[in-house]
């Protein structure tokens, strides 16, 4: 195809495009004007239904707690992706770490950064845990905590170095909290059935709105997400910083094994 | 607000260079959770945040340095 064609191909393509956009965002209806009838009843019975001053969380934890339960699961299914491509592949050497050898150059960390990604790293985790323990009432919740969380981890990489970070989180302890995040909010769930009701069904006492322990098994499914959530991520940035940092592929070594055994 | 969220996009676009695609990308992602604050979804600019602004650029950062490392 010569370039006037694809041209041509293309003003079509965007011209039809760009009409099409322009009919649909015409029949929107206005900004604020709701019509469907959910949003407008769980706006209304959430709060005495569920002691809980966010709705989203509310719908998010409980009423639709089974959809979440999904989320949940993609999360774990990216982290198990991430786990199994960047595994160590045959042909690749995996370096110590620590590995201070020749021709390695590590740029220094400066003070600056150094000092202000420590002091940074207690407020970050005390944000990520505040926004974890208040799902139920503020917006956020086990999911933003808990990527707030992961992100403290990083900074202590990035104000101190890998080694510290491989000592603050042990790849055991953040699969563990992978897993048991991501168990617990399921068992969360089947607690509802052995209570003799739904899936997922608050079988917990309600408490008074507003307080910290109140909302049934909301705020436990919060700190389920957000454990499952947290270790999801760290293993995930530990993964990829595994792979660049110490993973080295052995491209000489390799041919030259090949030649002596042939 | 929208005017911002929109040139913050072209430029993602724009930017030629991966490691600077990645900074812009970081900056669109915080742009867009203030879009969504403004129009009073907090839980979802939180999400947006955290997300668009923190983690995504870094999941790049870290390929990137992965990829440049091995071209070495």
């Amino acid at each position: 195809m010569s370039e006037r064609v694809r041209l041509r191909v293309f003003a079509v393509a965007i011209a039809g495009l760009l009409g099409l956009m322009l009919w649909g965002f015409a029949g929107l209806p206005d900004f604020g004007d709701y019509r469907g009838p959910y949003g407008d009843i769980l706006n209304r019975v959430a709060v005495p239904e569920r002691s809980t001053t966010d709705v989203v969380t509310a719908v998010n934890f409980d009423y639709r707690g089974f959809d979440t339960l999904g989320e949940e699961f993609i999360l774990f299914a990216a982290v198990i992706g991430v786990a199994s491509i960047l595994r160590a592949l045959l042909g690749e050497r995996t370096r110590r770490p620590d590995d201070d050898a020749a021709g390695r150059h590590v740029p220094e960390t400066s003070l600056t950064i150094r000092v202000t990604g420590l002091g940074l790293v207690a407020p970050t985790i005390l944000v990520g845990l505040y926004i974890v323990a208040h799902g139920h009432q503020t917006p956020g919740g086990g999911f933003q905590g808990g990527v707030i969380l992961a992100t403290a981890l990083l900074l202590t990489y990035l104000s101190a170095d890998y080694m510290t970070l491989r000592a603050v989180g042990p790849t055991w302890l953040i699969e563990l909290a992978e897993g048991m995040g991501a168990a617990g909010f399921a068992l969360i769930g089947f607690a509802g059935l052995i209570a003799g009701g739904a899936f997922f069904e608050n079988v917990l006492g309600k408490g008074t709105p507003g307080e910290l322990l109140s909302a049934g098994t909301i705020p436990l499914n919060n700190w389920a997400v957000g454990l499952a959530v947290t270790g999801g991520f760290v293993f995930m940035l530990s993964e990829f910083l595994k792979q660049t940092l110490t993973r080295r592929r052995v491209r000489h070594r390799r041919r030259h094994g090949e030649r002596t055994q042939a | 607000m929208l005017l911002l969220v929109a040139v913050c996009a072209t430029s993602v676009v724009l930017a030629r260079d991966p490691l600077r695609q990645a900074m812009v990308a970081s900056i669109y992602g915080l742009v867009l959770g203030i879009l969504f604050f403004v129009f009073q979804a907090p839980d979802v600019a939180l999400s947006q945040t955290v997300v668009g602004a923190v983690a995504l650029p870094m999941m790049i950062l870290l390929a990137l340095a992965k990829v440049r490392g091995g071209e070495r």
